[in-house]
């Protein structure tokens, strides 16, 4: 396991390098001045224009920002945006709520999709299973902003079940309409990921073992058949969870959110290039670091991996 | 002989005497080509409503994207404010949106922009990834270690982030093809991450020896041996992702930005509709729906060729 660990580690540092410079190349090589912007139709007096330049290293060649950046980070120092806040602040107020919202999303993405595609597998063929892998195929096709527009209209608006927007009130309640269309994608992959694995497991040697053993059918479906099954799924799941935590940009923006998703869909929709990149690579570090997570447990579960 | 012991309550089976089992055998045409992968997926895909329903689905969005004339003679772009967000009437049979423009010109033109990119996009990421996985696959060393490499940074940036963020630069150039290149760069390394796969999976195979040992070369063994024999999961997930870019068209332009208002666009209406959806659903269902219709049309037929394509889900 130590060995493993060592080896991911190792592989983990070349990729956040190139990630975080492919970042950096893309938007300092780019046509677009950012101190430029800043002035909208206006304009930039030259000597504003030169004093944020050096304020934000803007003058010093690219390789040198990088490091600089770097360097920053990792003494805890995230930047400023061009409005003045600290980008490490916009970070700690808008993660708790990123964090609440992507693990409701998990769990229901979890409960629901593993609950659903365990019941389709048990009755593959029959009209049960072809509705929800309809169900699901729509729910794939149909865009998530779109889900969340008529969930908003629907809920919110018409049958006032759930609040329509979540604002500065963060609580379960206000969340949970947003969680649900943040997860609905994922729902119906992992609908379909259990699905498939269930009906190929419901013929494996150990079920048909553990049958003739006289085991009772629950036991059999919920111990043999449904644990075996959750491998793949419980991967997609950690993985899931890295590009929740990293990215709920539409959903936030929808429901107004302030958490990171949310203030980066402000950003965008303002063209504020320094808020942008400062969000963009913490949330590849976090992806990277999320998906080294999963890896490992991964690893700690299934043996095969770590010896491979 | 005694006659076998039978519980009444028990149903008993007998295997019919079946002649015609060695009859079909006696009736294969030995001297006929046998049929190859693609011929057995061909019949098979036949058969599946699957196959025909997408296709149909298919057929129907690239007419429409091409031929927009042929279904409505109303310009997208005249728009009267006195109309704004009007039922349907006679000739506008989807109503008028928030600046009077008529929905149902704008469902149909709409479909041009995502056929577009959808399009444009897969080919440009199916050979960018075809040819550097397969080259990287097959000739294996420093080449495929730096390939591994780089896919894996672009995967650690998440997909829609990555092309939120290019855009936000490319604001002032904002078309068709910056669009597609952006989802481009960031779309090619799973299909160069399949491509290498499906490569070394095959290369070992004894029939690729057998086209070295008559003397092919290398690079001939691969373009007419080794690639031949990879494409299948190639074209599935080509296939399925046209649909995907299609849906991360949709939504750059729901963020505004993507393609720019000058064009219609099914994600660019949709992010309109947001404001107005109380006064008319109608503004947000019908070009929603008909996104939604075009990514379905194309996972559908993504499943139906892989379910065609693989074996052991043919059996079943």
């Amino acid at each position: 396991m130590a060995r493993y660990l060592g080896r991911r580690l190792l592989q983990a540092i070349p990729v956040f390098f190139g990630a975080t410079l492919l970042i950096y190349f893309m938007v300092f090589s780019l046509p677009g001045d950012p101190v430029l912007a800043l002035g909208g139709d206006k304009g930039v007096s030259d000597a504003l224009a030169a004093q944020l330049r050096s304020k934000y290293n803007l003058d010093k060649p690219f390789l040198v920002q990088y490091v600089l950046y770097l360097k920053g980070i990792f003494t805890g120092n995230f930047g400023v945006t061009f409005s003045g806040r600290p980008v490490g602040e916009l970070l700690a107020h808008a993660y708790p709520i990123t964090f609440k919202l992507a693990i409701m999303a998990l769990v229901f993405e979890g409960v629901f999709g593993i609950g659903a595609g365990l019941l389709a597998g048990l009755r593959k063929g029959k009209l049960f299973d072809s509705t929800l892998l309809v169900v699901s195929l729509v729910v794939i096709a149909v865009p998530t902003f779109v889900i969340g527009f008529v969930l908003q209209f629907f809920v919110g608006v018409k049958w006032h079940l759930l609040p329509v927007s979540v604002g500065s009130d963060v609580s379960f309640r206000t969340l949970l309409m947003p969680a649900i269309v943040l997860g609905a994608v994922s729902f119906a992959y992992v609908l379909r990921l259990t699905r498939t694995s269930v009906f190929e497991n419901l013929t494996a040697d150990f079920v048909r073992t553990a049958t003739a053993k006289g085991l009772s059918r629950p036991r059999v479906v919920m111990v043999h058949v449904l644990r075996n099954s959750l491998i793949p799924v419980v991967t997609f799941l950690g993985s899931d969870l890295g590009s929740l935590m990293g990215g709920a940009i539409v959903t936030e923006g929808i429901f107004n959110i302030s958490g990171v998703g949310g203030t980066l869909y402000q950003a965008i929709r303002q063209g504020s290039a320094p808020t942008i990149v400062s969000f963009t690579t913490i949330l590849v570090i976090v992806f990277i670091a999320a998906n080294l997570i999963v890896d490992l447990l991964y690893a700690a579960l299934d043996p095969r991996i770590r010896y491979a | 002989m005694p006659e076998p012991l039978v519980r009444q309550d028990q149903a008993h089976f007998f295997a019919s005497l079946d002649e015609d089992v060695l009859a079909a055998v006696d009736a294969v045409d030995e001297t006929e080509a046998p049929a190859s992968m693609w011929q057995d997926a061909w019949r098979n895909l036949r058969a599946r409503p699957l196959f025909w329903v997408s296709a149909a689905i298919i057929l129907l969005v690239v007419v429409v994207a091409i031929f927009p004339k042929l279904f409505t003679s109303v310009d997208p772009n005249y728009c009267e404010l006195q109309n704004s967000l009007k039922r349907p009437a006679s000739g506008h049979p989807f109503g008028f949106d928030f600046q009077g423009c008529d929905i149902y010109a704008r469902t149909i033109y709409g479909a041009r922009a995502s056929v577009a990119v959808g399009v444009l996009t897969t080919i440009l990421v199916t050979i960018l990834g075809a040819v550097i996985g397969a080259i990287a696959g097959f000739y294996a060393g420093w080449f495929d270690a730096l390939l591994s490499r780089v896919t894996d940074i672009f995967f650690a940036i998440p997909f829609v982030l990555a092309a939120v963020l290019v855009m936000a630069m490319f604001r002032a150039h904002r078309n068709i093809f910056t669009v597609v290149l952006v989802l481009g760069i960031f779309g090619w390394p799973q299909i160069a991450r399949i491509t290498r796969g499906a490569v070394m999976s095959v290369k070992n195979a004894d029939f690729i020896t057998a086209a070295k040992a008559l003397g092919a070369s290398r690079p001939a063994a691969l373009v007419r041996h080794v690639m031949p024999n990879s494409l299948a999961p190639i074209i599935v997930t080509a296939t399925v992702s046209l649909g995907t870019f299609i849906v991360a068209e949709a939504t750059l332009s729901f963020l505004g930005l993507g393609l720019p208002p000058s064009v219609v666009s099914w994600g660019a209406d949709v992010a309109k509709a947001q404001q107005q959806l109380r006064s008319y659903p109608g503004i947000l269902f019908y070009p929603a729906g008909a996104l939604a219709l075009t990514v379905l049309g194309f996972i559908m037929m993504g499943d139906a060729v892989r379910d065609a394509l693989d074996p052991k889900a043919r059996k079943r």
